[in-house]
């Protein structure tokens, strides 16, 4: 050792590990236009898929004629309900325990659903083929309101399930009810409303919205008939599930199927599930002998592909008058449209909704969702959240609010009052979900400092003093939101989706030089894996980052995992990364210390090498132990440095955060400007801190859309009247604010890394933050509610009914 | 996502395209920049059985002057508007509208011919036309005629022009030196079309308004030429009650669609807003 | 459907085609060419992922004929970097200032950036926000594609680049 020799703190960044902001790998090609999504493949003989869908919202299949259409030249072949039933696969199974038409079955449930899959040799006769099946429609009355679905007389949605009293979830108390799930104790927070000094309740509604990734649903499905083998490219979060399922569903032995997830164009939940073009494309290439192509257009993607939230919550909370929350109460009729395709976890029908009870020391709570059929589109999916958190936690953000306006109180100061206390974790909840670690009011304390709460309370008190008197139209808004998320499912005792566990994978594999190939069950669509497990592996193993390739997406070289979503890839693989890593090192250990002649115990490690305790110019680099590990094997040890593990989470993990933010809303158009928008957030150990603030202001744009404008609307007539970017609401970098990032880091005691995930939190916090800002604006005029989304015409109308515009 | 298959036509002079829309009938549909037509065609809302692309006549493109009017060639681009200082000091109205619609790739291609022609109540340059009181030049089979932007709209893609015509030019009266003007668009985000929007031409004199045009986008089957509106400002040193006058009789003329920009009750609201707003900035413009 | 002979220039290489007059040039890019970088993300030309360089202006691909191209002269993503095979500073300044995520706008961003900084070589925030308006980006927030653009004005105008605080 001397004065050139690179201390720890040099060796260590150079090997860009946990906790520095590393640049993308995946960059390289995506800047250059090199990325391989699935419409980029290209197969000789492919042939291009599209189908026809219903225009109307509920109706009666007389006829399907497919003969014009089988007639145009380039048509190969044209399949229907009827050519699928010879397959058995005319209806699917969901991911929810219902079944789903494929293709119309006699009937259509909702507007543009798939009624017959038309197979050509060109995009343009496929197209055109589309446009020549005549299928003759008997329409039926529609229902699009879920609120109304359960009523004597509502036209029953799925006759297939008329003779069925229970489904996959329970007892049906009405043929438009799919499930009634329960959480918490009821008598216990009936008592406690019963003698509460203050109630509030409040029918909260969460819209429904839809992911809209920028690359739409889309596969190339390539039967070998000679090999008895699928090769399924897709935009698939979940590549295994699909292989797992596909099999059990098609009969082909899964050894025969082929998944191959490529670059994805965002996913967002969206591609999680399967949908009936893949089922056709599948099944098309099966019939034709040739790979088939199959690629939605957005209005498809937007009006058929499963949606997120339609959540309808009527909610209470009960309070002293000196403002601790003593109960919560929450009734929800959850709207899944005409099949229940939703992306839960199969014991959870509302997924992880009992997380509504939020950051709160809730002594007591109860909730009951009912899940209904509409004549709808199917799902639904965790749009950017952990299974339906994003729906717990507006309803308690807003109810928070409402409450402490009953009392008098601040917004931040009430939650401050009723936060749970770092003493109390690991804490568990009111309805059994045990918290690993908070430090809550710190997080808060430090969100109210930064964005200085006292003067923008001041400043909002004079600008209301200033309106009252003529001198300004704008109101400004405080938004406050602390929430706490669920996520990284999970463990296999409360976790599965239809009989599969939702453990996930890392399989390490070191080369004799020194680098090498981490392969895992989990599957990115942007949020930069092949960067950040790099990290990992590079702090726990002490090889440079730039060593090691991560791959993820083909099932035949992929461990078994269950994908990418409910920020679960850093809370599960991320763990199976490092405990992969552990076992690597041990067997490195057991090598150094047989070269270096001393025993295991003797070793200590220093940032990519074992050396010798107390001796510390004796080591041996994590480079060199590759080597040996291949050709200088210890006797009587196995070549090779490898490991697997298949992780099983003890536990969820709960990332929470604190945003506030500070709206001016124009009463005489309903304009809202962000003014500021600061979110701190608590992830947990901090993998890399660029992706993570990249993570946060997507999340918060997707938040701002959402509680600004987005919405999947169906008039009474069941048309879809939002399902193309004319007016689906995607903000552009012009509407999109600026985003302030913060951060706490409360490490997850029970994951190896202490680290939580985060990419969903913004989505989380940032709808409710928006929503109770605007709602601030309003309230001192005596408004309590207003719903979602804030567009101008909306908040207009609100305005005018606290008549502002006289 | 895929049009229908058409026959694809590029004349070189007006002349040549005349004939062929004459020929072709309702079979033929003239192109201009495209982003009107074939984003209908994509979702096969419209399937003309054979295009017309007027990009190849060099006799469209160009901005010159006729005694007191300006005349832009009908295939001058959103773009083209933008970048001309000329237009710019002489008709700023039209940089501020242009910069409002849609986002610079459309810009690039977008015409003001088929801005003005298109007969989609959304589009924002009709109502500035007519407040301009410009006109167009329209070469047909029988010839070529001049029609008022304020007699060309009749109703949702329904306007004077004929199947056989081609607009080849936007003719502006130059407004007067200080003038005040200005152009207010309510929309949910950057380059949408109008929640409502109010286009506003004013010349001031001693305090007072000498002459006002009032033109407003989307708020009715066609643009809108608020006559009533601007007759009760004229003379007025727009003050509160006037304007308040005036926004009532420009509220009066809408009769907007309820879609997802909100309930027609609400956009006939926003087209007085943005008429008020339209006037306060005119006004800080004008110059007498 | 008759097809018509073209002729264009496509990222510096002359190209000749027969194509059916509906084919819309983004698909003319993608499947006769294999220039698949730039991408479909929608079909009412709001997004942006199709924009390519044409004739000096920045054009949604998927709101052209192929036809309509004949005579252009086209860069797409493909024809971004420099002549001598290194990055462009904008795709530079994507990588450094991590402005993608998912990389399916990206194409069309850089592309449209490049135009724009020809148009305006210093242009202040507010400017590249208004100036990215027709392209649309689910997963980035656009904070980084702003400073992403801002570090490549600097370094194609020899300006030193400080990233703005948070």
């Amino acid at each position: 050792m001397n004065d050139i020799t690179p201390t720890s703190a040099e060796r260590a960044a150079k090997l860009e590990g946990m906790g520095c902001k590393r640049k993308r790998v995946e960059d390289i090609r995506f800047v250059q236009g090199k990325g391989n999504y699935v419409d980029d493949v290209k197969l000789p003989g492919m042939l291009y898929g599209d189908l026809v869908r219903s225009p109307h919202g509920h109706a009666r299949v007389k006829k399907i004629d497919t003969t014009k259409a089988a007639a145009l030249p380039g048509v190969v072949a044209v399949i229907t309900a009827e050519t699928l039933k010879t397959v058995n696969l005319a209806w699917m199974p969901t991911l929810a325990g219902d079944t789903q038409m494929v293709l119309a079955d006699g009937k259509v449930l909702f507007q543009n659903q798939e009624v017959a899959f038309v197979v050509a040799e060109s995009r343009e006769a496929a197209a055109d083929a589309v446009e020549l099946i005549e299928v003759d429609y008997e329409p039926l009355p529609v229902n699009v309101d879920p609120l109304k679905a359960m009523t004597d007389g509502a036209p029953m949605i799925r006759e297939d399930l008329k003779d069925k009293t229970s489904g996959a979830h329970g007892k049906r108390k009405h043929y438009n009810h799919i499930f009634s799930w329960q959480a918490g104790d009821k008598a216990a927070a009936d008592a406690a409303f019963a003698k509460a000094d203050v109630t509030i309740k409040e029918m909260i509604i969460y819209p429904r919205v839809h992911p809209c990734p920028l690359e739409t649903c889309q596969c190339v499905a390539s039967f070998d008939k000679i090999k008895g083998e699928l090769t399924l490219w897709g935009t698939f979060q979940a590549p295994h599930v699909i292989r797992t399922v596909g099999s059990l569903i098609s009969k082909i032995p899964e050894h025969k199927i082929h998944v191959i997830a490529p670059d994805i164009g965002g996913g967002f939940g969206n591609k999680v599930g399967a949908y009936p073009g893949y089922i056709c494309a599948i099944v098309a290439s099966i019939v034709t002998g040739r790979p088939v192509k199959w690629t939605e257009d957005r209005i498809e993607n937007l009006s058929t592909t499963a949606f997120a939230r339609d959540f309808y919550m009527d909610v209470e909370i009960a309070a002293t008058k000196d403002g601790r929350v003593t109960g919560l109460r929450c009734y929800t009729i959850a709207d899944h449209g005409a099949f229940d395709a939703c992306a839960n976890a199969t014991k959870w029908p509302a997924g992880l909704f009992s997380i509504i009870s939020g950051s709160y020391d809730f002594p007591t709570a109860y909730c009951l969702v009912d899940g209904v059929y509409t004549n709808k589109a199917p799902g639904g999916v965790a749009y950017r959240c952990s299974f339906r958190v994003t729906e717990a936690a507006y309803c308690i953000e807003r109810a928070m609010d409402i409450i402490a306006q009953r009392l008098g109180m601040d917004p931040a100061e009430f939650r401050m009052k009723n936060l749970i206390r770092r003493e109390q974790f690991p804490y568990t909840s009111a309805f059994g979900w045990q918290y690993d670690s908070g430090d809550y009011q710190t997080a808060l304390k430090k969100a109210m400092e930064s964005v200085d709460y006292k003067k923008l309370r001041e400043e909002q008190k004079a600008k209301r003093e200033a309106f009252k008197r003529g001198e300004t139209r704008e109101l400004m808004g405080i938004g406050v939101a602390f929430f706490t998320e669920i996520v990284g499912a999970g463990p296999s005792r409360a976790c599965d989706i239809l009989g599969i566990a939702m453990f996930d994978s890392a399989e390490i594999r070191i080369h004799p030089t020194g680098s090498g190939i981490c392969r895992l069950g989990t599957k990115s669509q942007g949020q930069g894996h092949e960067t950040t497990y790099a990290q990992i592996i590079a702090t726990e193993l002490g090889l440079p980052a730039d060593s090691i390739t991560v791959e993820e997406g083909n099932t035949d070289t992929a461990p078994y995992g269950l994908g990418t979503y409910g920020s679960r890839s850093t809370p599960v693989s991320g763990a199976a990364t490092a405990m992969a890593c552990r076992k690597i090192k041990a067997k490195a250990q057991m090598i150094a210390a047989y070269m270096l002649e001393v025993h295991d115990d003797d070793l200590e490690w220093d940032v990519d090498r074992f050396r010798v305790k107390g001796n510390p110019e004796r080591f041996k680099t994590m480079t060199e132990l590759a080597w040996a590990a291949y050709h200088e094997v210890p006797p009587g040890m196995e070549p090779g440095l490898e490991a697997i593990n298949y992780y099983d989470p003890p536990n969820f993990t709960y990332p929470f955060g604190a945003y506030i933010c500070v709206v001016d809303v124009d009463v005489d158009t309903g304009q809202t400007k962000v003014r500021r928008f600061y979110a701190l957030d608590d992830c947990g150990t901090r993998i890399n801190p660029m992706i993570i603030e990249g993570q946060i202001h997507g999340g918060l744009t997707e938040a701002f859309g959402i509680a600004m404008g987005q919405e999947i609307h169906y008039d009474a007539e069941g048309n879809v009247t939002t399902a193309s970017f004319m007016d689906y609401f995607l903000p552009t970098a012009v509407e999109t604010p600026h985003w302030e990032t913060d951060w706490t880091t409360t490490p997850s005691p029970h994951h190896p890394i202490g680290a939580k995930g985060v990419g969903e939190s913004p989505n989380v916090g940032g709808v409710p933050c928006f929503s109770n800002a605007i709602n601030d604006a309003f309230a001192f005029l005596g408004s309590t509610h207003i719903q979602m989304p804030h567009d101008h015409w909306r908040t207009w109308m609100a305005a005018e009914k606290l008549g502002l515009h006289a | 996502m895929i049009t229908a298959a058409f026959t694809y036509h590029r004349p070189k002079s007006v002349q040549e395209a005349v004939a062929l829309l004459t020929e072709l009938g309702e079979n033929g549909r003239a192109l201009a920049g495209g982003h009107s037509l074939i984003p209908m065609m994509k979702l096969r809302l419209a399937s003309p059985g054979n295009l017309v692309d007027l990009a190849g006549i060099g006799e469209l493109k160009g901005v010159r002057a006729d005694s007191n009017d300006i005349v832009i060639g009908a295939m001058t681009t959103q773009y083209e508007l933008i970048a001309s200082n000329h237009l710019a000091d002489k008709i700023p109205l039209l940089r501020e509208t242009s910069l409002q619609i849609a986002d610079p790739q459309v810009r690039y291609l977008g015409t003001l011919g088929g801005n003005v022609a298109n007969g989609d109540p959304g589009n924002d340059m009709p109502a500035v036309m007519m407040c301009l009181d410009a006109s167009y030049d329209v070469t047909g089979k029988s010839g070529q005629r001049r029609i008022a932007a304020r007699e060309f709209y009749q109703g949702v893609y329904l306007t004077a022009l004929e199947a056989d015509e081609v607009l080849t030019a936007v003719r502006i009266p130059m407004p007067a030196a200080g003038h005040g003007w200005a152009y207010e668009k309510l929309k949910r985000k950057v380059g949408d079309y109008a929640t409502a929007a109010a286009a506003v031409v004013l010349t001031m004199k001693g305090g007072k308004i000498e002459s006002c045009s009032i033109g407003l986008t989307n708020v009715a089957d066609t643009p809108l030429w608020a006559q009533e509106a601007a007759k009760i400002l004229t003379g007025s040193a727009l003050d509160a009650p006037t304007i308040k006058k005036a926004v009532a009789a420009a509220e009066a003329i809408t009769s907007p669609a309820s879609d997802a920009h909100g309930p027609a009750q609400y956009r006939t609201k926003m087209a007085g807003v943005m008429l008020a707003r339209a006037l306060d900035r005119a006004k800080s413009r004008a110059r007498g | 459907m008759a097809k018509s002979q073209i002729e264009l220039k496509v990222n510096g290489k002359v190209v000749e085609a027969l194509v059916e007059p509906r084919t819309l040039l983004i698909h003319f890019l993608r499947e006769e060419l294999n220039l698949t970088g730039s991408h479909i993300g929608c079909e009412t030309s709001h997004c942006g992922a199709c924009t390519v360089d044409l004739d000096d202006k920045s054009v949604k691909s998927c709101t052209m004929f192929a036809v309509q191209a004949n005579g252009a002269d086209i860069r797409t993503i493909e024809g971004i970097a420099n002549a001598d095979g290194t990055l462009h500073a904008i795709q530079e300044g994507f990588r450094e200032m991590h402005g993608l995520q998912c990389g399916f706008c990206t194409p069309g961003m850089i592309t449209r950036a490049y135009r724009l900084l020809q148009e305006n070589k210093n242009p202040s925030e507010e400017e590249i926000r208004f100036g990215i308006s027709g392209n649309l980006c689910r997963c980035t927030g656009y904070q980084n594609i702003v400073k992403a653009i801002q570090f490549a004005a600097a370094k194609l105008n020899g300006s030193p680049f400080q990233e703005a605080a948070e």
